[in-house]
């Protein structure tokens, strides 16, 4: 794959004779030609766009041929890893013919690793992807449509949060099932909101609240709410955004929307909590985190993948609330993970069924995915009463009006690299945070042209 | 050297020399044989350095996303755009450039010299020399990813153990991973401690073929330690050496996982080295025409250091 330090020490007969310089230059070009090689195949055979017309009503009239197993891809490498598996092994126990077997990696590699199986013809039956992804993996023909899994299993958008109903559509078709929102959350450690003489109970819900209970840390010798220059470019940063009037990209795909006032307000406020004393400069990337469940800090602006490990940790005494309105905007950054199914260059009948009858099945269960902290996105999930039972989760649910997605557009995770840069460069103070914004702003912008351009 | 390869190597020059005429003599082997012996190198030549190579620069040559159907020819438009400062790629490529230049620069002379030292001192006879060996060598045995873990750890600015020796002697915290030069400081120690062992025994294994009478002649002429280091331990060191520094150059030019696990390319993008940009250009932003074309030229540039190198370093004839 890429290219790492060891790559090139491969050989050790050599002691006492004279090394061939022709052997070391081939290496050379050998490990610096991998890299822009890894993964590549040029068959991908299947045809583009091919929209299965599978029988078995799309996963609705369920399964009843012989014995398959699904492989079941997804990135879920957390603490919600799990509670997928948990669901996953009750599909299977309900399911004689079926068997799914999941496959855990990390996010970054298995945007790497999928598109090469698909081309292969070694691509799972089942994926997850996040709604900023479906757009890309879509336009790059990794999934196929499944509208007929939507028609079969009569979903509309009644049934569903509208925004992550919509956020699985790309150019009218549909790509993705929505299986949960995740928004970003303010969690508040009780134990040091209690030492400080707060109320533990009640969690602020403006910035002038927020600020109100800082100062009260700060007063304590307590600084209250950790940041970090890579950890703002993430939740915080883009939460923080949206409040402020900004969004990432713009809706027609050409120019981001973080280079001008609002990024530049969204990150002044970051770095004020280092200005201010209520975070320490330089923490690391996992600072504010650390620091929270060590009873360090009271607040950290964190995703709902969160609750697993904080639950984890007995001694702590935690909540989570909506993020406060810092900006003036009621807006919060969110995710969703969808199902998706992989393009088959060799399509089986079968496992194209069985595997609509999973996904079918696992969006009916995902009360028992809100374990992991996650919003579901079916309505009548989120509407049962044991729903309103479940911890944190709740108070994630409180946002789903006013949450923010990136709009779908092939390739729009590619300018995060140049938000990261410039935010890390700002909260650094290696650059003005106005400049640093609005150069990095000027790269991104090139890369959403050039990627407007090659998708068409 | 046996008396049957003697023969051979006797009975191929003949051959050679004789081509196909009258009295040829007798061949003692298949002529298949020796492409045979070589067959399974020339194999994986071919499919794993050879072949990805050339389909590399045709990679090079196109606007390549391997799952679109359409990959247009575009010739050195990718070169090209390495060159133009208007291009989307050439700010971050000359950047990635930069940031592995003074890695290389930082790193190398380290982990030339360092091993080298070491090497000397566990050449020598003493007790638990052994274990000693296999201290030295054991970081290389592990992942980066397992070096990467271990030293976001150590390196933490609030809770590293690192800022806490440092900080009994009265040293105020450093933040390893969000200030340069600290930054590099840290990528470059933690690649000498890992690393250091493969030199290291690279180096003993160059120590033990210099014959030890060349020493004791030395001491006869009255060389002192350093005279003998100069004039016998080092010129008996020049092959290992070259190699050392050849691939140490070549290894620091492509590192990436210590960027990648522990600064993440920070503070700002400053240690993003010119395989990090490669990978997020063809590898998460797919596009692989230009992250080929970025790979060829530090291919390109690496074999010109190489070359000056081995031209610096080579075995100068003696001035009479």
């Amino acid at each position: 794959m890429t290219t790492t330090f060891s790559s090139s020490r491969g050989e050790l007969a050599f002691t006492g004779s004279s090394i061939s310089r022709r052997r070391l230059l081939g290496g050379a070009l050998g490990a610096a030609a991998v890299v822009g090689l890894a993964a590549c195949s040029p068959g991908s055979a299947g045809a583009p766009g091919q929209e299965a017309s599978v029988a078995g009503g799309g996963g609705a009239e369920g399964y009843d041929g012989p014995l398959v197993e699904l492989a079941y891809w997804n990135g879920l490498t957390g603490g919600d890893g799990p509670i997928m598996q948990k669901l996953v092994d009750e599909f299977n126990a309900e399911h004689d013919n079926i068997k799914v077997k999941q496959t855990r990696i990390v996010w970054a590699e298995y945007f790497q690793k999928l598109p090469a199986a698909v081309s292969n013809g070694k691509a799972p039956e089942i994926g997850i992807m996040h709604n900023d992804d479906l757009a890309t993996n879509a336009a790059r023909q990794v999934i196929q449509p499944l509208d007929d899994v939507a028609t079969a299993l009569k979903l509309s958008e009644a049934d569903f949060a509208p925004i992550a109903w919509n956020g699985g559509l790309y150019k009218e078709k549909r790509y993705g099932i929505p299986l949960d929102i995740h928004p970003a959350g303010l969690f508040y450690n009780q134990t040091v909101l209690e030492k400080v003489g707060a109320d533990p109970d009640k969690p602020p819900t403006t910035g002038d609240e927020l600020m109100a209970i800082l100062d009260m840390c700060k007063s304590k010798g307590v600084q209250g709410m950790w940041t970090s220059a890579v950890n703002a470019n993430d939740l915080p940063g883009q939460t923080l955004l949206y409040q402020y009037g900004g969004v990432m990209v713009n809706d027609d795909g050409a120019t981001v929307g973080w280079d001008g006032e609002a990024g530049v307000k969204a990150i002044n406020w970051l770095k004020a909590l280092i200005d201010n004393g209520h975070s320490p400069a330089n923490a690391a990337n996992d600072g504010p985190s650390v620091a929270f469940q060590s009873d360090k800090a009271a607040f950290m602006i964190n995703g709902p993948w969160m609750t697993t490990p904080l639950t984890e940790n007995a001694k702590l005494k935690w909540k989570a609330a909506p993020v406060p309105n810092i900006g003036g905007t009621q807006a919060t950054w969110a995710g969703s993970h969808q199902f998706v199914l992989p393009r088959q260059i060799d399509p089986d009948e079968n496992k194209a069924i069985a595997s609509r009858v999973f996904v079918n099945w696992i969006s009916q269960q995902s009360l028992g995915w809100a374990d992991a902290g996650m919003v579901p996105a079916r309505n009548e999930v989120r509407e049962s009463a044991e729903f309103k039972q479940k911890g944190a989760v709740t108070e994630f649910a409180k946002e789903l009006d006013y949450i923010r997605f990136p709009p779908p557009i092939p390739g729009v995770t590619d300018q995060r690299v140049e938000w990261n840069t410039a935010v890390s460069k700002a909260m650094l103070d290696q650059q003005e945070v106005e400049a640093a914004l609005a150069e990095g702003g000027e790269k991104a912008n090139k890369i959403l042209a050039a990627n407007l351009k090659k998708y068409g | 050297m046996t008396t049957a390869t003697g023969a051979a190597a006797l009975v191929e020059q003949q051959t050679m020399a004789s081509g196909t005429g009258p009295g040829r003599p007798l061949r003692l082997y298949h002529p298949l044989t020796p492409y045979l012996l070589c067959a399974p190198y020339i194999v994986l030549l071919l499919m794993f350095v050879l072949g990805p190579g050339v389909f590399g620069i045709w990679v090079s040559l196109h606007d390549w996303d391997f799952m679109l159907p359409e990959k247009p020819f575009i010739g050195m438009d990718n070169y090209v755009a390495l060159f133009d400062p208007q291009s989307v790629i050439y700010e971050q490529f000359w950047h990635g450039m930069k940031a592995t230049t003074i890695f290389t620069v930082a790193s190398v002379p380290f982990l030339v010299i360092i091993p080298l030292l070491v090497a000397m001192l566990l050449n020598r006879k003493f007790r638990f020399r052994a274990v000693f060996r296999a201290m030295i060598f054991a970081p290389f045995v592990l992942g980066i990813a397992v070096v990467g873990v271990l030293f976001n750890y150590l390196l933490d600015t609030q809770f590293g153990l690192i800022n806490y020796i440092i900080g009994l002697v009265g040293i105020p915290a450093i933040a390893w991973t969000q200030t340069q030069p600290a930054a590099w400081v840290g990528l470059v120690g933690m690649t000498v401690w890992w690393t250091m062992g493969f030199n290291t025994i690279i180096y003993m294994a160059g120590l033990q073929d210099i014959p030890g009478e060349q020493y004791e002649a030395g001491e006869l002429d009255g060389a002192g330690r350093w005279g003998s280091f100069l004039h016998i331990t080092l010129p008996g060191l020049r092959n290992v050496l070259v190699f050392i520094v050849t691939t140490t150059v070549l290894a620091s030019a492509n590192m990436f996982g210590q960027s990648y696990l522990v600064t993440n390319g920070g503070p700002g993008d400053s240690t993003r080295t010119a395989i990090m940009v490669m990978t997020q250009e063809g590898l998460r932003s797919f596009k692989m025409g230009t992250a080929s074309a970025m790979s060829y030229m530090l291919a390109i540039f690496l074999g010109i250091v190489s070359f000056i190198i081995f031209f610096l370093m080579r075995e100068r004839t003696p001035k009479r």
